[in-house]
């Protein structure tokens, strides 16, 4: 049987159709969550897909932790279930506190949509069971707060746990230790910023965002 | 209703002349309250009436097979086969980005985007092209940088990527910057609908932001009056409307849900002239009349008067027609996307549009909602070439100091620090994003989403240097150009989009301009079967009485029959022939028009180059179909700085140079003779595709080989890739990061 993914959808957010179709084009399945209602009917997996959920206003992410589907994601993920986040779903994540840290405005203080190499640090985690620590893709990134802070012992944390999950080989965005993505303790959470979805078709570009999504779905 | 305005100078300021007054008196038979005098100032204003270019305009063919929807509704539409229909639209908004660049820019976004969706499509592109005073001047800088931003911040978070555009800097955006920007949107073609009132009962309802104060007479105080030092250019910042990206997307997306539901039988945005444009304009197109109560409107602000919430331009509205057993689920739907809907009128049969203090109220306006459209003014201004028209055409463009590695240094400019900004990949459809020729997207159903195999180009073109020296061909050569980079990504033109971007119609050499350019496009889209659909007339872009010069732009859209895989690169593949493909230019070709002639030589004048279209024609249909047969490795337009500007181009981007044996002069170097693209083909296949052009009559020179690290014209010209790569990225980064402190 294929995995079922719910894609969250907020106001806002735009990348979830993107989620789905490239879901969907590596067979799994896939269904568009509201986040108005709480149910996550019984998917295999959570992508909080990228965009401007609540228009990022206050603070991207800020409002939509407050979101009634958001707790179920909270207690989803407290029991080892599957979560990813793409860029503002990252900054979802880190609002909601099931990632450390935050994402502050690119160092170069502009938007920035470009294709980026990222190289795996991590595989002990739901998007590193067809890689290597090493391997190097090419994914676009897409954000205005991507530059990822933390405090200095949770950088410590997160390297001495392993938890670093990707970086980039030429930092785009002045995040702390070229972090580009990062998983909580158990590697069942995820967050990025770059967009695995923009990178599943030749005619786009690359095709390495599949080995991620492919990973995601073996759950 | 309130007594009529004695004074002249009432409706003088709301910018009105006394002519009009006279007709709006005779329409009505009675003299006009002020909310009357007010709802046809802003309808009859220059920007909504099209009445100094609505003459010229008829002349430009509009109709093909394939065309659904002409101009005249929001967007025109196209049928590109499998029932899936594309809606398509250029705007400008010039003057409220003058004065204030971030808002004026998003709000020019997020008006075209609701184009779009009203006639049920969903967006999935935008391009903007732009145009500045020059990088040295610190106010253009802020503006470019604000404009920039602007479409940054809205596109990006409504959520439709910004696919390709333009950005020129001149001395003539100075003091009035061009800020167009071209929407697309996919629909089931079953799903298309129209701005149409009908149906008597049938409710009007108001969706979206509330209405405030601002923008008012935007189309009227600020769109239809030229910038001069006198008037306090400052206090027209208020007519400037803010927008909020969110309330888009979410007015967006609720828009497309009470379509797919079939729960409005009309749907029409509001842009300028707020309200009564959009009442009166379903109304009259419907045939019908409309009763519009003010105190239904969702205001932002408590008192407003009825005639600030008639002409208000505040954003993000739409008003749905509805069937009143059909208003509960539309509330429904509305409050599941968090945006507010009111019923603000009622579909009558008189024809009247009504506007009233509450429905059983005072009666406040009354007139025939017809009349604020099919009887506003249209003028056949006086026009006439430049008094000096001959002396200027006899002006030789060649004259001027030649260093030519330095020529090209600086005529060399990577747009990437402008697109970077932009989302360009959203929706999956990218295959060929800014920065290229052409623009290719995915075409994929609007329904389910599956690919069709075929593709759809886009490329928006226009060049005031060429419309200067002769606003006729300069205009026919835009269009050629434009085909020509859709037709380097494989893609054959379906139809044309124009946003004509002049100075004060009042000046007979303006109009002279917008007619001349009229001809010219209208015999460049006859001769490449591509109709125009669309567009927007873009006039008084003057400051302190000097008009820009003229700057039509086109936006072409094509068809890749069979997208397979990406079409071949800027580039250049090394150990391969380079190609130079097209029209043949006469010898001691004139340099009139060309960058190098402007930015280099001084001279602004001459006349151009002969173009020959039929041959553009032949060439564009050739490079599209070796595109199409994989046939060509590396492909490239050569447009403004000519083939040196094309070739460095290609070297930057694969990192591989060329030795080109051609004439190494700034002339052959730096023309911009028509209808030309570099190509290159590998050996194997040069015989076969010498001797497959020959029989299109196309003609084929080959010009170099590729390969190396330096770029080199004849013995005497080499150019490091470094130094090339250098002046080209460097040069907007550098500008544009210096911000408004002078250099």
């Amino acid at each position: 049987m294929s995995c079922r993914v719910g894609v969250v959808r907020f106001p806002g957010t735009n990348c979830e159709f993107d989620t789905v179709d490239a879901i969907r084009s590596l067979d799994g399945e896939a269904e568009v969550l509201w986040h108005g209602e709480p149910s996550l009917k019984n998917v295999d997996a959570i992508v909080i897909p990228g965009g401007f959920a609540h228009g990022d206003y206050l603070r991207c992410g800020a409002i939509a932790k407050f979101s009634p589907i958001m707790e179920s994601i909270n207690s989803f993920a407290k029991a080892g279930g599957p979560v990813l986040g793409i860029c503002n779903g990252f900054q979802v994540l880190t609002e909601a506190e099931l990632l450390p840290g935050a994402l502050q405005k690119n160092a170069g203080m502009k938007f920035l949509c470009s294709m980026q190499q990222i190289e795996f640090v991590s595989t002990s985690n739901v998007l590193g069971r067809q890689a290597q620590a090493g391997d190097r893709l090419l994914i676009p990134i897409n954000h205005f707060e991507g530059n990822y802070v933390c405090s200095p012992q949770v950088l410590n944390q997160l390297e001495e746990e392993n938890r670093i999950v990707f970086r980039y080989t030429d930092n785009p965005n002045g995040s702390m230790a070229d972090i580009a993505g990062i998983c909580n303790t158990e590697g069942n959470v995820v967050g990025m910023m770059p967009h695995p979805e923009r990178a599943t078709s030749p005619l786009l570009g690359s095709t390495d965002g599949t080995t991620l999504i492919k990973s995601l779905l073996i759950t | 209703m309130s007594p009529a305005p004695e004074d002249a100078s009432v409706h003088r300021a709301l910018g009105l002349s006394d002519d009009e007054y006279q007709r709006i008196h005779e329409l009505l038979d009675r003299h006009p309250n002020h909310l009357e005098l007010a709802m046809y100032s802003v309808m009859w204003s220059e920007h909504c009436s099209y009445k100094s270019s609505k003459i010229h305009l008829k002349r430009l063919p509009t109709e093909a097979p394939w065309v659904l929807v002409g101009p005249g509704e929001n967007a025109g539409v196209i049928d590109v086969g499998d029932d899936i229909a594309i809606a398509i639209r250029i705007e400008s908004h010039n003057h409220p980005s003058a004065i204030e660049p971030y808002q004026g820019a998003a709000t020019g976004v997020g008006g075209i985007l609701r184009d779009i969706f009203t006639m049920g499509a969903r967006p999935i592109a935008v391009m903007d092209p732009l145009r500045f005073g020059p990088l040295d001047d610190p106010r253009s800088r802020w503006i470019a940088e604000g404009v920039v931003s602007g479409v940054s911040g809205y596109g990006n978070s409504v959520g439709v990527p910004t696919v390709g555009g333009e950005i020129v800097f001149d001395e003539t955006y100075k003091g009035n910057p061009l800020v167009n920007v071209l929407a697309m949107g996919v629909l089931p073609s079953e799903r298309l609908v129209l701005g149409q009132a009908s149906g008597i009962g049938n409710l009007a309802v108001l969706l979206g932001a509330s209405t405030g104060r601002d923008g008012i007479g935007g189309v009227s105080v600020l769109a239809s009056a030229g910038f001069d030092e006198s008037s306090e250019d400052a206090d027209k910042r208020p007519s400037v409307q803010v927008g909020d990206p969110f309330e888009e997307k979410r007015l967006l997306e609720a828009c497309l849900e009470l379509l797919d539901e079939g729960l409005v039988t009309g749907i029409q945005d509001l842009g300028g002239a707020g309200i009564t444009c959009a009442t009166s304009e379903t109304a009259s197109r419907g045939g019908a009349g409309m009763d519009v109560d003010v105190t239904a409107i969702h205001a932002r602000e408590e008192n407003m008067e009825p005639v600030e919430l008639m002409t208000s331009e505040s954003q993000e509205r739409m008003l749905a027609i509805v069937e009143p057993k059909d208003l509960t689920r539309v509330i429904e739907i509305s409050s599941r996307w968090e945006i507010e809907a009111s019923v603000i009128g009622r579909v009558t049969g008189n024809g009247q549009l009504r506007v009233l203090n509450g429905f059983d109220g005072e009666v406040l306006a009354s007139l025939p909602a017809s009349t604020l459209h099919d009887d506003a003014p249209e003028y056949d201004r006086p026009l006439a070439p430049p008094s000096n028209l001959t002396e200027r055409r006899s002006k030789d463009a060649s004259q001027g100091s030649a260093d030519c590695v330095n020529d090209l240094l600086n005529l060399l400019r990577d747009p990437a620090w402008v697109y970077s900004q932009y989302d360009h990949q959203l929706f999956l459809n990218t295959v060929v994003g800014p920065g290229n020729d052409g623009t290719l997207l995915r075409l994929r159903n609007p329904r389910t989403g599956e690919e069709t195999g075929r593709g759809i180009a886009l490329s928006t073109d226009g060049n005031h240097r060429w419309c200067h020296v002769d606003p006729r061909q300069g205009t026919a050569m835009i269009v050629a150009e434009a085909v020509m980079n859709i037709a380097c990504v494989g893609a054959y033109p379906l139809a044309v989009v124009n946003c004509l971007n002049f100075g004060n119609p009042e000046h007979p050499e303006v109009m002279w301009q917008l007619s001349e350019a009229v001809d010219g496009m209208t015999e460049a889209c006859v001769a490449f079967n591509a109709p125009v659909v669309g567009g927007n007339v873009s006039l008084y872009n003057e400051t302190n009485a000097v008009d820009i010069a003229p700057t039509p732009v086109v936006g072409v859209i094509g068809m890749h029959p069979s997208l397979s895989v990406p079409p071949p690169v800027i580039g250049l593949p090394s150990d391969a022939s380079l190609l130079l493909l097209g029209q043949v230019p006469e010898a001691n070709v004139s340099m009139a028009g060309t960058q190098w002639a402007w930015e280099v030589g001084g001279c602004k004048d001459g006349t151009l180059p002969t173009f020959d279209l039929a041959q553009a024609v032949r060439t564009a249909t050739f490079v599209a179909d070796a595109v199409q047969n994989q046939r060509l490795v590396a492909v490239h337009d050569v447009g403004e700085g000519g083939l040196a500007v094309a070739a460095a181009e290609m070297a930057i981007d694969s990192g591989v140079g060329a030795q080109i044996n051609y004439h190494s002069d700034h002339i052959a170097m730096f023309n911009e003779s028509g209808g030309r693209v570099l190509a290159v083909v590998q050996d194997e296949l040069l015989d076969a595709f010498m001797t497959d052009a020959s029989e299109h009559e196309v003609p084929v020179r080959e010009i170099g080989r590729t390969g190396g690290s330096s770029l080199n014209f004849g013995s005497e010209i080499t150019i490091p890739l470094n130094d090339l790569e250098h002046a080209c990225r460097n040069e907007l980064p550098e500008a544009l990061g210096r911000g408004t402190i002078s250099a």
